[in-house]
């Protein structure tokens, strides 16, 4: 049993989850730029430099490849280093530590070392930020082989998503969409519970068709679906949540079903995610789908500078618009 | 004007064997210093048989460590049991002295990631040799980083060439040391060829040891071809990481008397004179005068110890060759500690392509 909050945004639920994982294991090691004293630019680590002291909630120097580096020494050493990228658009410097080395290192010695570490970024556009704060670029990660890639889409994901990740023994990569960190704060109870890594999460269920979202644009997928069941369509909502690995028996199954699919997400349309799970299935049941699977997505542009981000972002209208292209189909 | 940076460089053993000033008491030791060179003969003898194994395609390529003997040698005779060692892609040396098998290394340059298991306990928190260059000083500063938060006194020790120290990585990690006060030792080998790119093309700095004093960090030059040099310097390193006093950068002067690698082809782009040159200053023959002049070795003992050393290293390619192969699943068991289910299609296509035999025949 833990302490029951009534209100609980995603942003708490991650700080939640941070600290139920460092009083469980003093492996556990948070890091980051402006992480300590700040408690982080979003408030994501507030209190955790208050309660596990400075070994354990570094303050790094401003250097993003050095982040990425001594998190892979840190695993190495059986530390679980929690490492935060401020946004997701300075992660790239860290890039070659994360594919060269996180994702290899238990390869590499044939299980004599690993990296059991989660790297935390805030990712997506919506909140009016500068340049390079805006990006939704999981796809980068998902091509990785060896590690997971994350994204929760509510509180109670983020809290036992989190949790999994920092449990699992492999690198994970953590992405929380900042469009929905203070939105639709929910009850949550602070049990500690872990959610699976290799499932997703089907959030409505429906027989005609399925929408098929992560990250922020499942709320407007989540719209879409409320607005079409006022004019008699059933429609299936399935977060992903782990778009790396996916799991595809769960989505298959929905659209088998279904027959209909119509994929949400804010990145970048070419060699995305939604590319992936599109093809696979197409592989797996092209003579059963009734209509071509639709994509919503953002055109391949970088983001926007925010006056034109709502338009970067797939809106409810978007959704709706390929939801009727699948449906009528001839 | 360019700021100017002092920096120590030490040496006591001239190129020709000759002490150029009174040795270090530690040094009154025969039995180290004859084991040093024990070594140092029996890290050349396997350089020179894998080299020998790449150009009859019994490996592939690999990086030799000729005329770079004394910096590995001695890294791997002074560090602890449970230091850590962060190497880069030519540290034969160090590892060979660390503990790693000489089949595992072969193994490694053969192609195949069981090279890098290292199943002597020894050994078993070392890092495998780092090809991304530079990426391997970040890594120990994270290792350094977990003995200074578990409150151990124990040093991690990374090394590099003279190229790395113009990557970011590298700069960043002298960083951090400082910082944070880390237990972790930089050795440079200043072999002073990055390929084909010479020293003086890589920094306009007339040192690459003075890169520490921008991280507010120790940082001192050595004769890396004088063993006594090398280990009076990295000793002092050691003491001062492991007692909490900070990291140090010690740049190691030395020659890369091979090509890059057995792909590289160095006539291309350096003089034979410079090889020369570097020949004469070479550290296994300096120290054998060293020790014959001193009465420490003689020929009798040199042609044992080659036979000993040759024994050691054609069991090691025995044990190399007639090693079983690696099983088909191996390639994914270790991707994740257990393959996602959700990948279990591809386990499939990849056991039925390799029983197949694509590729072979």
């Amino acid at each position: 049993m833990g302490e029951k909050y009534s209100k609980v945004t995603l942003l708490e639920a991650v700080n939640l989850a941070m600290k139920r994982a460092m009083r469980e294991d003093d492996n556990v090691i948070v890091l980051g730029e402006d992480v300590g004293a700040n408690g982080g630019v979003f408030r994501a680590t507030l209190g955790l430099r208050e309660e596990f002291g400075f070994k354990r909630v570094l303050d790094t120097p401003l250097a993003e490849t050095m982040i990425g580096g001594l998190s892979v020494g840190m695993a190495a050493q059986g530390l679980k280093p929690v490492a935060e990228i401020q946004f997701l658009g300075f992660i790239y410097a860290a890039m070659e530590h994360l594919v060269s080395h996180a994702a290899r290192l238990r390869n590499r010695t044939r299980g004599r070392l690993s990296c059991p570490m989660v790297i935390r970024s805030p990712m997506g556009a919506g909140i009016r930020a500068p340049e390079h704060h805006g990006e939704a670029v999981e796809a980068m990660f998902a091509h990785i082989p060896g590690v997971r890639v994350v994204i929760p889409s509510s509180p109670a994901r983020a809290y036992g998503l989190l949790l999994a990740a920092i449990d699992d023994p492999d690198p994970v990569i953590f992405l929380e969409p900042t469009r929905l960190y203070r939105m639709n704060p929910q009850p949550l109870e602070d049990h500690g519970q872990r959610l699976p890594l290799d499932t997703c999460f089907t959030l409505r269920e429906g027989s005609d068709l399925t929408l098929i979202s992560w990250g922020a644009s499942v709320h407007e997928s989540l719209q879409a679906a409320a607005q079409l069941e006022e004019h008699g369509v059933s429609v299936e909502v399935i977060d992903v949540a782990c778009v790396s690995p996916i799991d595809m028996d769960t989505l298959e199954a929905s659209v088998r079903k279904t027959g209909r699919c119509v994929i949400v997400h804010e990145a970048p349309r070419s060699c995305a995610v939604g590319a992936e799970i599109a093809t696979s299935l197409y592989e797996r049941l092209w003579l059963d789908l009734q209509a071509p699977i639709q994509r919503v997505t953002a055109p391949d542009i970088p983001p926007p500078l925010f006056r034109m981000e709502q338009h970067y972002l797939p809106q409810v209208a978007d959704i709706l618009q390929a939801c009727d292209d699948a449906l009528n189909y001839a | 004007m360019p700021l100017t940076i002092k920096v120590p460089y030490t040496r006591y053993l001239a190129p020709d064997g000759q002490l150029q000033s009174s040795l270090p008491a530690w040094a009154d030791d025969p039995d180290l210093l004859c084991r040093l060179y024990k070594q140092m003969r029996l890290t050349r003898l396997f350089d020179q048989k894998a080299i020998a194994l790449q150009r009859t395609g019994r490996i592939g390529t690999y990086a030799s460590t000729l005329g770079q003997e004394a910096i590995g040698v001695v890294i791997g005779e002074l560090m602890h049991g449970d230091d850590v060692l962060v190497p880069y892609y030519r540290d034969t040396a160090a590892q060979l002295r660390r503990g790693v098998k000489m089949e595992e290394i072969l193994l490694y340059w053969g192609g195949d990631e069981r090279g890098c298991a290292f199943v002597d306990p020894a050994v078993a928190q070392d890092f495998p040799p780092c090809v991304p260059i530079a990426t391997q000083a970040l890594h120990a500063c994270g290792v350094a980083s977990a003995f200074k938060i578990r409150g151990e006194h124990r040093v991690a020790v990374t090394t590099c060439g003279d190229g790395a120290t113009s990557k970011g990585d590298f700069l960043e990690a002298l960083n951090v040391a400082g910082a944070w006060q880390l237990p972790v030792v930089f050795v440079v080998n200043n072999n002073q060829w990055a390929i084909s790119v010479p020293r003086k093309l890589q920094c306009a700095a007339p040192t690459l040891a003075q890169k520490a004093a921008g991280a507010g960090i120790a940082g001192e030059q050595v004769d890396g071809n004088d063993v006594f040099a090398v280990y009076d310097r990295l000793q002092e390193a050691l003491e001062r990481a492991r007692r909490g006093k900070g990291p140090t950068l010690l740049e190691c002067m030395s020659y890369r008397l091979s090509d890059h690698t057995t792909a590289d082809d160095a006539s291309r782009y350096r003089g034979e004179d410079e090889v020369k040159q570097a020949w004469a200053e070479e550290p296994l023959k300096r120290l054998q005068n060293f020790l014959v002049e001193h009465r420490l070795w003689d020929e009798q003992r040199e042609q044992d110890w080659l036979a000993e050393a040759q024994k050691r290293v054609q069991a090691a390619v025995e044990a190399y060759e007639t090693s079983v192969p690696q099983q088909p699943g191996d390639a994914l068991d270790y991707v994740y500690a257990q393959w996602p289910a959700a990948k279990a299609d591809q386990r499939a296509m990849w056991l039925e392509r390799v029983s197949r035999g694509n590729g072979e025949g």
